[in-house]
């Protein structure tokens, strides 16, 4: 099995993409994604990780349009001033 | 894999950064401060907002990664369009993607099956991270985990932002 690799990957030299780099690079992703991180990566296809990456990169973009609204509602109503400087501060500690 | 705290230990870090910068944003619209309510200001605030995130974020990581530079490419465009609205030559030229000859053999094997769609996740991924388009798979796939981790620093900071407004 070990020389059917090594020799695939040679014919494949003029790609410098192995399929071990990027099977590297989706269980690396899959870590990333609550839904299927504790999956095993051998019962999870990259095509299935793929798609819930997708999927919640969707739901983080929809939790940042909620977060500025109701940031933009809330700026109406305060003045902000001290309130900066505590959330720096607690940012930084 | 090291456990992320709430709190950077490094001062310089991606995520003070970019909270410094968003605060600053908001502190700049804040001064412009506008009565009135109406529905058109209430849009125009929330999408200020969510523009001074996406760029405050880009901005914090800076050009090393190639998505960062994709936003900040689109805003420096943004920025020249509104400013010289003539000229027709800002657009970027969107690179072919190559890589549609040379994709993985994971995500090409049993492409009948009902879930394995094969190709269309890519394209749905190359849509969802800027500048996916001209990079090749693997990039793709670097650059995506990056997006995801500022992504979810950019929750946490603008979540702790909303808190301490709310108080």
């Amino acid at each position: 099995m070990s020389s059917r690799r090594s020799r695939s990957r040679q014919s494949s030299g003029a790609s410098r993409i192995s399929d071990d780099q990027i099977a590297d690079l989706v269980s690396r992703l899959q870590q990333l994604i609550p839904e299927i991180r504790n999956r095993r990566s051998d019962k999870v296809s990259a095509s299935k990780v793929l798609q819930e990456t997708c999927n919640y990169i969707r739901s983080l973009h929809r939790e940042v349009d909620d977060l500025s609204d109701r940031l933009s509602e809330l700026l109406e109503s305060t003045d902000s001033d001290s309130a900066q400087a505590a959330i720096i501060r607690s940012l930084l500690m | 894999m090291k456990t992320e705290k709430n709190l950077p230990r490094n001062p310089s870090s991606i995520k003070t950064r970019f909270a410094v910068k968003f605060l600053q944003a908001m502190n700049k619209m804040n001064k412009r401060k506008n009565p009135s309510t109406s529905m058109a200001v209430k849009y125009k605030r929330y999408q200020f907002i969510r523009a001074a995130a996406t760029s405050s974020m880009a901005s914090a990581v800076g050009p090393r990664r190639a998505w960062s530079r994709a936003v900040l490419r689109k805003m420096r465009n943004h920025t020249a369009i509104h400013r010289f609205p003539m000229n027709n030559k800002t657009r970027t030229t969107r690179r072919f993607p190559i890589t549609r000859r040379k994709r993985s053999s994971i995500l090409r094997g049993n492409p009948r099956q009902e879930d394995d769609l094969g190709f269309g996740q890519e394209d749905d991924l190359r849509g969802l991270v800027p500048g996916g388009q001209g990079m090749d798979f693997c990039r793709l796939l670097s650059e995506t985990a990056h997006y995801i981790k500022c992504l979810k620093t950019q929750v946490q900071v603008m979540t702790n932002v909303l808190h301490h407004y709310s108080t």
